[in-house]
């Protein structure tokens, strides 16, 4: 869920985009990652298969299509990315069909661990380790490295960074297809745990957007606390008042858009 | 960029209603001269039961196929009459995205603008309970697609609408003997069930029919419809002392809950029953899960060993499509032609003389042997398939997932009239 929320994150946030084909990109990604993980039997190659589809896809898209949109109102960006993720996943299943298709844990993850009395599947651990090193890979490339240096500049003021013959535009590719290769990556890691078919990522949109309003709209930490919190409130209320669960994920919406409309960790009037 | 938060979020708002309004209907050919007849499919082409509206369609193509050239299954029905009393049947495809609204907007569109004979589909209880509102509100037949909930023809039956799929009532009771022989009458069972309609309905059938066989049921974890993550769910499940896991989810959300319950070690402490599976569910957990799994499937095509309508069904259909037959396209083709020969029987097309006729039962022969529709109700009576998972091993193609246990006739698991909650609105 955060590495979704962070992909979709980052390219609000830092190009001021707004993608609602986020979720047809991920279920594109859970495709790649199948077609390759059921040709070879591996799950890594499946992984790689998932974040190259995603990446040139991302590219693609924003070659053809998104470049176009970043100066015109979201209302615009909305409508277009929502007719790209339609064409997407009816493309998928044009290809593949509407039916379910198996995706098996890879065999390192089958197994349980006891967790102070507690059973936890082995996969689910992994994966919160992998998603813990792609959070903390992404922030040192955007804080850290030159990359993220010009990324920043370049969303601050684009002209600038482009009289000093820094090329914007490809930096901008690039970061579009970062977000796009999180939600493949995404959408191949939570393939073992969903149905996978042409709808799986209709929910995953939905969900990220509320991590994004509660943790704050363009926020690294924000994306990752948001993730936390929907997780946590949906466990505990699942434990305790399970039928009221979902419900509680969007009060807590409404509660920080009430208090704190910025989102936990937005800042006030970020243009 | 120099938009603010707000409209940030008043755009997406805009956006998510679009999206839950958008239908895109599917039209298909409609001659609308005086020689044809048209009939309104509705089928899941999207959202969480979209494989089995996959299935459905095509159930619904091939008997409207058949039914024009007077072929297969409707040839054998029908004698060989072509079309429904003279006239050809045409027809449109309409996704109801898995959900009531749209599958409502569909069937008023059908009835108002297309001005339809008959409708026919949807798989969600949710959808079809709505859409059988629909036809009794507008006096126009409406044969249901797949529905397994007892209030389809229970406390919401209508008489405009009629429903083929075994109720929960139905599933239950036929499957609960058989559960307590194979597996012995002191189990302990824990029930996962997804939040509707259907779900409560076949998880308190289940529980009152186990329960007399002497099985306890620790505990009931109720999930919302649809779920994509069950961590916190199956947690519970995991933890409740039980023997057996009653899985009730269906569709998607029955393959996500397995393959995570599987993950989180609940199918290894736990035989898993799954009372009435749905189309794909083999296809997405795997033959792995599957082994040993006990449950009902409302049709299969390994009936064609004692059905011969059945042979024929699974043989054209396999012909057209390059795949077996699920069940749900069984439903779609058996309600075409039950609907077809009563047109036949009344002598008419009208809803209200077709109903008439469907009241009187005649037994048709079909891929389940001889039904007939209850005239109280309106609840086919046919008989339950119950069926065991096969070890991978042993399947012989990749759809052969089901080892057919017994038949149990309809008759003897049929819900007594009194007790269904039905009270049909007048003609």
């Amino acid at each position: 869920m955060a590495l979704v929320a962070l992909g979709l994150t980052i390219v609000f946030g830092l190009l001021g985009f707004v993608n609602f084909a986020h979720g047809a990109i991920f279920t594109a990604g859970a495709y790649g990652g199948w077609v390759v993980y059921t040709k070879t039997d591996s799950f890594v190659l499946g992984i790689i298969a998932a974040l190259a589809t995603t990446f040139v896809l991302g590219i693609v898209i924003e070659r053809l299509l998104i470049r176009s949109y970043y100066n015109r109102p979201p209302e615009d960006q909305i409508l277009v990315t929502f007719g790209l993720a339609i064409v997407i996943v009816e493309t998928i299943r044009a290809i593949f069909t509407g039916q379910t298709q198996m995706f098996n844990t890879p065999a390192w993850g089958n197994g349980v661990i006891n967790v102070a009395g507690i059973f936890y599947p082995q996969y689910r651990l992994e994966v919160i380790g992998v998603v813990a090193v792609t959070l903390l890979a992404i922030y040192l490339l955007i804080y850290k490295t030159k990359i993220g240096l010009i990324v920043r500049a370049g969303i601050d003021d684009p002209l600038v960074v482009n009289l000093l013959g820094i090329n914007v535009r490809r930096t901008f590719m690039f970061v579009f297809a970062m977000g796009a290769a999180l939600a493949g990556l995404a959408g191949v890691f939570d393939s073992p745990l969903l149905a996978v078919n042409p709808d799986m990522g209709t929910d995953v949109l939905v969900q990220s957007f509320v991590v994004i309003v509660i943790g704050g709209v363009g926020s690294f930490g924000g994306a990752i606390v948001g993730g936390l919190i929907a997780g946590e409130i949906i466990s505990l209320a699942t434990a305790f008042i399970p039928d009221y669960s979902q419900a509680l994920l969007y009060v807590a919406m409404a509660l920080v858009l009430i208090l704190r409309p910025q989102g936990l960790f937005g800042v006030v009037g970020r243009s | 960029m120099a938009d603010s938060r707000r409209s940030f979020l008043t755009a997406s708002l805009g956006a998510a209603s679009a999206l839950a309004a958008s239908g895109l209907p599917f039209p298909r050919i409609s001659l609308g001269a005086d020689d044809t007849l048209f009939v309104g499919l509705l089928c899941d082409q999207t959202g969480s039961y979209s494989a089995d509206g996959e299935d459905l369609q095509k159930g619904y193509e091939l008997a409207i196929e058949e039914l024009n050239a007077g072929t297969g299954v409707m040839g054998k029905v029908l004698g060989g009459k072509k079309g429904v009393l003279g006239k050809k049947i045409v027809y449109k495809i309409a996704d109801t995205q898995t959900k009531p609204d749209p599958a409502v907007q569909r069937a008023t569109e059908f009835i108002t603008q297309d001005k339809a004979t008959m409708f026919t589909g949807g798989v969600s209880t949710a959808e079809v309970i709505a859409m059988e509102k629909t036809a009794q509100a507008n006096k126009v037949l409406f044969m249901t697609g797949a529905s397994g909930s007892n209030d389809t023809t229970g406390k919401d039956c209508q008489r405009y609408a009629f429903r083929s799929q075994c109720d929960a009532y139905m599933v239950s009771k036929a499957l609960a003997p058989v559960l307590a022989a194979k597996l012995g009458k002191k189990r302990r069972a824990v029930y996962l069930v997804p939040d509707y309609s259907y779900g409560h309905s076949l998880a308190d059938s289940m529980k009152e029919f186990t329960e007399k066989e002497g099985w306890t049921t620790v505990a009931q974890v109720v999930a919302p419809f649809p779920t994509s993550d069950y961590s916190s769910y199956l947690t519970n499940i995991a933890n409740a002392n039980a023997d057996t896991f009653v899985n009730i989810e269906f569709g998607n959300d029955g393959v996500s809950s397995t393959k995570q319950a599987a993950q989180f070690g609940v199918l290894k402490k736990m035989q898993l029953v799954v009372p009435n599976i749905s189309t794909y569910f083999a296809d997405g957990v795997g033959a792995d899960i599957m082994a040993g799994v006990y449950g009902t499937l409302p049709w299969s095509f390994r009936l064609q060993d004692r059905y011969p309508m059945a042979k024929l069904f699974v043989e054209n259909f396999t012909k057209k499509f390059g795949i077996r037959p699920r069940w749900t396209a069984q439903i779609a083709y058996d309600q075409i032609a039950i609907w077809a020969d009563a047109c036949y029987r009344a002598k008419s097309i009208a809803s209200a003389d077709v109903i008439k006729v469907l009241e009187e039962g005649h037994p048709i022969e079909l891929s389940l042997g001889k039904v007939s529709y209850r005239a109280g109700d309106h609840q086919l009576v046919r008989p339950v398939p119950i069926v065991l998972g096969k070890k991978p091993e042993a399947m012989q193609g990749k759809d052969d997932f089901f080892e057919i246990l017994e038949v149990v006739p309809g008759e003897s698991v049929m819900q007594p009239l009194n007790l269904t909650g039905c009270t049909l609105p007048p003609v």
